[in-house]
């Protein structure tokens, strides 16, 4: 009796595919990657143990810096505290979902961050975060 | 003369690297693109005019001076015990109708006192489980 041989498989996964694959996932990242578009002031911001992660995407999120020289910067540009509310309330209104993330240095006074604060009570934007980081 | 016909060329890019290309373009964004969330302590501030009265007696005031020294109801208090000293207010507090403490937390600081120290306080009470904390203009 005669034993057939085995046919030999060639097994390979088509691969002809695979740039699609790729060029998809690059267009994922290039499209929800988000670049920086403003850098304030150099600060360090405190810590602290009930710090929570801001469950808002980074384009509802207006950044307010005020550093250890009681210098208050906003959208790129430094001014003065009380003028913050101009600043503010157009985007609230183009944004109501608008949140103001207060970025103060640990040794900044507290003047400063009231004075803000005011501003943005003026400007009806009362959902603040006072960024900080994990303890 | 013999005219030869002109062979029809097939020109082809190759396209057997595109994959490794592509590979590499993908690497690049996933290394430099960073994904760094916002972090931080979320309040609401009260509407401009939006004061009301309340009871005294449900207040407990936070005092904060310059320097950074601590006063919860006229006593003077480490800023490591703030929290103990909490925890053991709102645990007397009464409760209101939503079963949360009625007391409210008033931090009030003075106009050069350290924001970090502020924020390590408020930290602090919220630690304790307080969840009226209100923040009152700083005085002089």
């Amino acid at each position: 009796m005669k034993i057939s041989k085995k046919s030999e498989l060639h097994v390979s996964i088509p691969t002809a595919s695979m740039p699609d694959i790729v060029f998809m996932l690059i267009i994922f990242f290039m499209v929800s990657s988000v670049f920086k578009q403003y850098d304030g002031l150099p600060v360090k911001v405190p810590s602290a143990v009930v710090t929570k992660k801001i469950e808002q995407g980074k384009r509802d999120i207006c950044y307010v810096w005020a550093d250890r020289k009681s210098r208050v910067m906003i959208e790129d540009q430094l001014v003065e505290p009380r003028r913050i509310s101009e600043i503010v309330y157009p985007k609230l209104i183009d944004n109501p979902r608008l949140l103001v993330a207060l970025k103060v240095d640990q040794e900044g006074e507290m003047n400063i961050v009231n004075d803000i604060q005011v501003a943005l009570r003026n400007a009806s934007a009362l959902r603040i975060v006072y960024a900080t980081r994990f303890k | 003369m013999f005219v030869g016909e002109r062979r029809a060329r097939v020109a082809e890019i190759p396209t057997a690297s595109m994959a490794d290309i592509a590979f590499l373009l993908l690497i690049f964004f996933l290394v430099t693109t960073t994904i760094d969330s916002d972090k931080g302590i979320s309040l609401t501030l009260p509407a401009m005019g939006e004061d009301f009265k309340v009871q005294t007696q449900i207040i407990t005031n936070i005092l904060i001076n310059d320097a950074g020294q601590v006063l919860i109801d006229d006593a003077n208090v480490g800023l490591q015990q703030v929290r103990e000293t909490i925890s053991q207010i709102v645990q007397q507090s009464p409760l209101d109708e939503n079963g949360r403490p009625r007391q409210i937390f008033s931090i009030l600081t003075g106009k050069l006192t350290k924001y970090g120290i502020f924020i390590d306080v408020l930290d602090q009470v919220k630690q304790a489980g307080a969840t009226k904390i209100s923040i009152a203009e700083p005085r002089e």
